[in-house]
């Protein structure tokens, strides 16, 4: 019985999060689109609402092209691996009180290890298609996401010390109800160094090297097509909505808002995300593709001597408080 | 009562996982008896910009990759040890902040050698 209900539970859920991706992409060509002052997708149905279904449909009926040169096993379970890993971790996030499918006490330290996995499957597929645009793609993105990694774990070690827990409901209870009390204005420095190192992990615009069109064709989904492709397509933007939900959950106070609405409790939470969608968009409408020296100078030699800091500061003052 | 621990919060997790393996499986699965298929040699061959591969896809790359991942390694166990400190911090006080201090400050060493060694700079 129990099962049953979970199930239920994790139907909804994924259900959610596939229309969520589908729309986000929507959401990204619209005000990329207006941003450009274009009008972004027009044609499917009213001003494009109806796009992502097409496309969908469009890449489930592409044909699954399996280079001949790949590791065949390999190269068919890549995305596979890759969006699975991304999916799981949607299960720990609290979208409002006891909103959340498996409140574990180690919650971040759960969001972390899945989207380590998730770089598993970066690294096969690129491996395994046996490409050079493909093993070039992967190498680069798993140093990246390895690089900018430490920053985001170390940036959040400030937010454990303040709320004295790695469960993510708890710590969005630490941060009270009042606007002043999100993490955002105790850890200014971390939520700087958790963005930026957000941006990297989930490979966007300005890091997005691993996928840099202009030089490596499309990384390490070089060789891939039709529904397999879309696969790492949904992969990315179920993580940057994970991504998004950790900075909400830890720096903007999560589901709380100026007011109680009990009807939909997760509003707050859902707009919170967006909010943070909306500015990962901004940044790609806006701002030019670092180079790769840049990007792991800046992951290195900027991010991971800040967050120490950072760490350092907040033992201190608490330390002293105490 | 050790032992008769149950992590049924955990039991989620694993159907969301199968759930999203199944997921993956059917989807691909299915589409095997709707999309096309119509291989051919132009078509398997590797991606090169429309030209015939040339030379071994699986070739030597830059060694930096290699130091990079092992400075991961020490920095992601230092993150490590750092989660649990976090969290008891407030029960430890004092001395949780003057031995972290000290373990920080010993790894600090490591990584200015990395620094000055050049293992950070990639465009040389």
């Amino acid at each position: 019985m129990q099962i049953l209900i979970l199930l239920i539970q994790i139907a909804v859920l994924v259900a959610i999060v596939l229309l969520h991706v589908a729309y986000v992409t929507y959401f990204e060509r619209k005000i990329i689109g207006h941003m450009q002052v274009r009008m972004g997708p027009m044609l499917v149905g009213w001003h494009g609402l109806l796009q992502p279904i097409a496309d969908g449909i469009k890449s489930f009926f592409k044909e699954d092209i399996v280079p001949e040169q790949a590791d065949k096993p390999l190269f068919l379970a890549a995305p596979i691996i890759c969006l699975v890993a991304m999916m799981v971790s949607v299960a720990v996030l609290p979208f409002a009180k006891g909103w959340a499918l498996a409140d574990i006490n180690i919650g971040l330290l759960f969001i972390f290890a899945m989207s380590s996995l998730a770089s598993y499957g970066i690294i096969l597929a690129g491996w395994a298609s046996n490409s050079k645009f493909t093993l070039l793609g992967a190498l680069r993105s798993m140093a990246q996401v390895i690089s900018y990694e430490i920053s985001l774990g170390l940036s959040l070690v400030g937010v454990m010390m303040l709320s004295g827990s790695l469960n993510l409901t708890e710590i969005v209870e630490a941060q009270g109800t009042s606007f002043f009390g999100m993490y955002i204005f105790s850890q200014p420095v971390a939520f700087f160094v958790f963005f930026v190192a957000m941006l990297a992990e989930t490979n966007r615009v300005p890091f997005d090297l691993p996928e840099a069109e202009t030089e490596l064709v499309s990384g390490y989904i070089t060789e891939y097509s039709g529904m397999r492709y879309a696969m790492f397509f949904m992969a990315e933007y179920i993580g940057m909505f994970v991504m998004a939900s950790i900075g909400v959950v830890c720096f903007l106070g999560g589901w709380n808002g100026p007011f109680e609405v009990s009807i939909f409790p997760p509003i707050w939470f859902i707009l919170k995300v967006y909010l943070i969608m909306f500015i990962f968009i901004w940044i790609r409408a806006t701002i030019p593709r670092y180079r790769y020296d840049q990007l792991m100078a800046i992951g290195w030699k900027l991010l991971i001597p800040l967050t120490l800091g950072n760490i350092f500061v907040t033992g201190l003052v608490k330390a002293s408080i105490n | 009562m050790p032992g008769s621990y149950l992590p049924s919060e955990y039991l989620a997790i694993l159907l969301l996982l199968l759930v999203g393996i199944a997921f993956g499986a059917i989807t691909l699965w299915i589409g095997k008896y709707f999309r096309m298929q119509r291989p051919y040699l132009e078509k398997l061959v590797a991606y090169e910009s429309g030209n015939p591969p040339t030379a071994e896809p699986r070739m030597r790359f830059s060694v930096k990759f290699y130091t990079v991942a092992i400075l991961f390694i020490v920095f992601d166990v230092e993150a490590i040890f750092l989660y649990p400190w976090a969290l008891v911090y407030d029960k430890l006080g004092m001395f949780a902040l003057v031995e972290m201090f000290i373990f920080i400050f010993l790894l600090l060493v490591g990584f200015i050698y990395a620094w000055k060694k050049g293992n950070l700079e990639w465009d040389k």
